[in-house]
């Protein structure tokens, strides 16, 4: 029972949909940092983010969110050491064979995407939730002001250059994993493949490029 | 001569086989825990036999020389396999298929035997498709059928171009199943290196692990040969590296009749040889000449420019082109039996028509066929077999007609068996190739998966119990007894001697020119002259083979060259006893062809009067001549006639 | 062609392996690469020196018996053949050839290049068969089967068995070997009776055995010379899942 709890098969099945579901997250984030960039003011952005961290549901969900994160890093681990260890002896000549070619670094891009992420949250989660922000007033009402945190951060000629190749990495990642889930819960079909797979690289190539655009523009401007 | 009761069931020949049935001995359940039963060789005959033994409950250790069941040499068969369903409502029957078998065998084989085939030919398709082969279907989602050398109704299955290893897939997979419930013992990479006679019974074998060299003893109340052919013997064939005549030819030394040996079919449509290195042939499937055209050119000065690259073959006109199946043999026409199609190409070659840059290959054309069906249907029909094709020859048989020419393929003769598959020796079985049984002196296409698995799955299964019944209070046997000593012994002597030779000549090197003696004397034409020297050269090669031999290594470890040298030194042995048999029978018939008797038009003149009749040698120890023994063959039910396919 | 070889040799499967040079001389472009292998073997027992072990049978691409690691890549440089399909044409004057065995924990080595690949075996006797007896099934064409699911499930059991799927694995995974047996028998009708304890038995034996697990990097359909697909890899995934979620409480 518990060898087909843990099949390999299911792990990737878990792998998979956490995955699509963290996707799904990097879409919200990445609405909510675009409106930094339309207006000076911040106002939008900091009325977002003043809704994300004071409504009780996703509150809630916040922590189905961390609980994604830590599944798809355990299962990925364990995944991954069992991968090395099926073949303890390498070969001496580099693999040469055709394949999907993100798929060959996922642990990579993957581990440096988690360091990116334990220092973007103990850059804002950890600062606007435990520590002190400067408040800004609106006509709404005031507000604390995240946004000037993101605009001092992404002066940083250091911090953008780290970001942008973190954000980098994360779209390498994507790229293989969101046609990868698909495979892994059974969807392959002669038709929808390709479009799914193509979809995936627009995706991760849209996604990607909105990410950084916003360090671009703050620090050009 | 008692020994040679082939044990024919009485009454009609379409009631034998239930009759026999109804009235053999069984082995109840509770016996069969207690007997055991090895089984030698799991190919299409072995695992059948193997799996089917052990649902019924048997005790059985499987043996096979390979990692796995699954590379077994039937895996090879491309083509199809024939059975008698008529679903094409082309009128065809059990007594067509039988009838064809026969004639196609040139009036050589048993006729019980085969019609039992054909009887069971049926119940095979249908156990196959319950197992999950994947047959090739008609759009309305039922099987579709093929036609095939020898026979004017589509009566093949098949699997793309792999029937063979489908169905020994589908065989594998239900010995795995035995093998997962414990009820099937499996020992991969071992050799038979001898068969244990107790009493005069066979109890057991000695093999050897071909990974420690461990000389090991198995026993058992019954032992089954499912080793496959020979033809190996030639060097150069269609078989696999591995496939020897090791197992059979250790029976036929312990007393076993050895029957037909010189019964060899040389399969005409292979890749001609290209280079004095080369390991073997490659076969392209038969299934090919149902839409190729087989020719040469007309005027040897055409044949000429095309062997010195002077001329393409598209360049030359139909008017220059000489189709000479379809010229003489216009009723059959490309799809003539495999020995008539192979001397046909032989004749022309050797009389300087052939093309290629040895002139030892004709061409099997597909242009007709691309531009009456087009070139998706040649694909679909035949594509894996025309791009393995242009892997090994470099040219695109789409564009360029194939080269192609006769190559040993398969060997009728085998270890001489009774209507219950049992040897001369009682308690040793032997099926498929292995055996002599159902062929007669030409197997027609699609034809031995067929006698395979009809002897492992349905025959076997049954007479084995014949056998068994009367052992049910013999107990298990121990291999301490001293006859396993002896032949422990023996193997030990003759593995020691081997290695110690130490001579200055590759055990390859003496294959090579076994074979080279085989094929220019023993080959697709024989003559007494050529025969009786080739005997006298054999034997020559063999005292220089014991003398000079080079085994590098030890026997306790893989040793691949120790192998070879096993299987080499009973290869010279068998191609002598192949040799004499060639010789004894002063005739033509299906493969085996005398050049003294042919018809003006150089067909196979048989002689009926003084040759109907089964040669079965039994070995009267080394170095002396062996003992010819006669099984008439009695045809009751049909009309021998002379083979005509005009 | 001139060539040297870079040959993996081990004694057995304890002791310790390295690699050793060879030069072989005017080999043919028509020879195959084992016919190749085959006179470096045949110099090598005229000098009295053990002959590299290598698996190999058929020779006609069909019995999946050979296995070499050519250049970093399974069955060598062409696409869609074993390795004994493969000819020197492929291979250019002066090249030095990488020769190396098949590399996963469950395929130890025996000797040289030859590997032990009976967890396949265990894999298919977990579960990879219909369990019909001989005799007693129904006629052939009782069952309809549409001819695309035939021909799907010919696609899929057209493997060989030869592991290049796992050696050419970056994880050294066998998926695409499990699922082309998995979907064989899923794809029509009689193998259809018990698909969910066959796909969930032979998944079970195939992780406990130590391969690897699928990170859809597709190295496998590359390497695969009967060119099996990938979508009998999604195809058993599906079936894996339906039959977990559809499994009764045990």
């Amino acid at each position: 029972m518990t060898k087909i709890m843990y099949a390999s098969i299911t792990k990737k099945i878990i792998m998979s949909l956490a995955g699509l579901f963290l996707t799904s997250f990097l879409v919200v984030h990445l609405s909510i940092n675009l409106l930094i960039l339309f207006d000076d003011s911040r106002q939008l952005f900091n009325e977002a983010a003043h809704f994300m961290a004071t409504n009780p549901l996703i509150q809630t969900f916040q922590w189905v969110l961390f609980l994604g994160f830590i599944i798809h890093i355990i299962v990925g681990l364990i995944l991954q050491i069992q991968n090395w260890l099926a073949r303890p002896v390498r070969y001496d000549h580099k693999g040469s064979s055709e394949l999907s070619f993100f798929s060959k670094y996922m642990i990579h891009t993957g581990a440096i995407v988690f360091i990116f992420l334990i220092i973007h949250f103990a850059n804002f989660f950890v600062k606007a939730k435990f520590g002190h922000l400067a408040e800004i007033q609106y006509e709404s009402g005031t507000y604390e002001d995240l946004g000037i945190l993101v605009v001092q951060l992404f002066s940083d000629t250091g911090y953008v250059v780290f970001y942008v190749v973190a954000i980098l990495l994360l779209g390498f990642h994507l790229e293989h994993g969101f046609q990868s889930a698909f495979q892994s819960l059974g969807l392959n079909h002669s038709k929808y493949t390709p479009v799914i797979k193509l979809a995936g690289t627009l995706f991760s190539i849209a996604l990607t490029a909105g990410y950084i655009a916003i360090p671009l523009v703050i620090y050009f401007s | 001569m008692g020994k040679l009761e082939a044990k024919i069931p009485q009454g009609p020949l379409s009631e034998k086989w239930t009759n026999y049935k109804a009235h053999q001995n069984l082995v109840n359940p509770a016996n069969k825990r207690r007997l055991d039963i090895i089984v030698v060789g799991t190919g299409l005959a072995g695992a059948a036999a193997a799996a089917s033994f052990g649902e019924l409950g048997f005790n059985v250790k499987a043996f096979g020389i390979h990692d796995s069941p699954r590379r077994a040499h039937s895996i090879a068969a491309q083509g199809g396999i024939n059975a008698a369903k008529n679903y094409p409502n082309d009128g065809d029957s059990v007594f067509r298929l039988f009838y064809d078998t026969i004639k196609g065998g040139d009036y050589r084989a048993r006729e019980a035997n085969v019609y039992r085939l054909a009887e069971v030919s049926n119940d095979i398709i249908d156990q196959c498709v319950a197992q999950g082969v994947p047959f090739a279907r008609e759009y309305g989602g039922l099987l579709d059928n093929r036609s095939f050398g020898g026979a004017q109704v589509s009566r093949t299955f098949y699997a793309r171009g792999q029937t063979g290893q489908q169905l020994l897939l589908g065989a594998y997979s239900a010995l795995s199943k035995e093998i997962g419930k414990g009820s099937v013992k499996m020992y991969t990479r071992r050799d038979l290196l001898d068969v244990v006679i107790v009493d005069g019974r066979a109890r057991g074998v000695i093999m050897r692990n071909l990974i420690t060299g461990a000389i090991e003893r198995h026993a058992a109340h019954a032992v089954v040969l499912a080793t496959g052919g020979y033809g190996n013997v030639f060097f150069l064939s269609t078989n696999a590296m591995a496939s020897n005549g090791s197992a059979i030819w250790k029976a036929y030394k312990k007393g076993a009749f050895f029957g037909n040996p010189s019964f060899t079919q040389i399969h005409p449509t292979c890749i001609p040889v290209h280079g004095d290195y080369q390991s073997k042939l490659t076969l392209m499937s038969e299934s090919l000449r149902n839409d190729g055209r087989i020719w040469v050119p007309k005027f040897a000065e055409d044949a000429e420019k095309i062997r010195k690259g002077q001329m393409k073959p598209t360049e030359l006109n139909e008017d220059r082109r000489d189709y000479y199946l379809e010229r003489r043999y216009p009723a059959f026409g490309n799809l003539v039996p495999r020995d008539v199609a192979s001397r046909a190409a032989k004749e022309r070659c050797d009389a300087g028509f052939g093309v290629g840059t040895t002139g030892l290959a004709v061409y099997l054309d597909f242009a007709d066929a691309i531009q009456r069906l087009g070139k998706h249907v040649i694909e679909a029909r035949y594509g894996n077999l025309f791009q393995m094709y242009e892997k090994i020859v470099d040219e695109n048989p789409y564009e360029t007609p194939m080269m192609i020419y006769p190559a040993v393929h398969y060997t009728m003769g085998g270890l001489w068996v009774d209507y219950e598959l049992q040897t001369t020796i009682p308690g040793l079985f032997a099926a498929g190739e292995a055996n002599f049984s159902d062929h007669g002196a030409n197997r027609l296409g699609a034809s031995a998966l067929m006698q395979g698995l009809s002897d492992g799955y349905f025959v076997l299964p049954y007479t084995i119990q014949n056998y068994l019944a009367d052992q049910i209070r013999v107990p298990a046997f121990k291999t301490d007894l001293p006859e396993f000593e002896k032949a422990e012994k023996e193997v030990n002597d003759t593995i020691a001697r081997l290695l110690s030779i130490n001579g200055k000549n590759t055990v390859d090197s003496y294959h090579r020119k076994l074979g080279l003696i085989m094929w220019d004397y023993v080959g697709m034409a024989r003559n007494k002259e050529g025969l009786m020297k080739a005997i006298g050269m054999i034997q020559e090669l063999r005292d220089d083979f014991w003398n000079n031999v080079k085994v590098p290594g030890r026997n306790e470890q893989v040793n691949p060259e120790l192998e070879k040298a096993l299987r080499v030194a009973d290869f010279i042995e068998l191609g002598e006893l192949m040799a004499r048999d060639a010789l004894s029978r002063e005739e033509s018939c299906g493969g085996h062809f005398r050049e003294e008797y042919q018809t003006p038009e150089g067909e196979a003149l048989r002689d009926d009067v003084n040759y109907t009749y089964v040669a079965a040698w039994e070995h009267k120890g080394e170095k002396a001549e062996p003992a010819l023994h006669k099984e008439p063959l009695v045809f009751e039910f049909i009309e021998v006639k002379q083979r005509n396919y005009k | 062609m001139d060539l040297t070889l870079k040959i993996w040799r081990q004694a057995s499967a304890e002791e310790k392996g390295k690699f050793v040079n060879y030069q072989v001389q005017n080999i043919s472009h028509d020879a195959s690469f084992l016919e190749m292998l085959d006179i470096l073997n045949e110099s090598l027992v005229t000098k009295g020196d053990d002959p590299v072990a290598f698996d190999h049978d058929c020779r006609e691409g069909i019995c999946g018996a050979c296995s070499l690691y050519i250049n970093g890549r399974p069955h060598g440089p062409d696409r869609g053949i074993t390795t004994c399909q493969m000819h020197m044409r492929n291979f250019q004057d002066g090249e030095t050839i990488v020769i190396e065995p098949w590399r996963a924990r469950p395929f130890p080595v025996i000797k040289d290049l030859m590997v032990d690949r009976s967890a396949f075996d265990a894999i298919i006797q977990a579960g990879g068969y219909v369990s019909v007896r001989t005799g007693g099934v129904p006629d052939a064409n009782a069952i309809p089967i549409k001819k695309r699911d035939a021909d799907l499930a010919m696609d899929a059991a057209a493997c060989i068995g030869c592991g290049a799927c796992v050696a050419a694995c970056k994880n050294a995974s066998a998926m695409l070997f499990v699922s082309a047996k998995v979907s064989q028998f899923a794809l029509l009708p009689q193998g259809r009776v018990e698909a969910q304890e066959r796909v969930q038995k032979m998944v079970a034996k195939m992780d406990e055995l130590g391969f690897g697990n699928c990170t859809n990097t597709y190295a496998c359909e590359a390497e695969c010379p009967k060119e099996i697909s990938v979508a009998n890899i999604a195809r058993m995934n599906r079936e894996f899942l339906a039959a977990r979620i559809a499994a009764p409480k045990e």
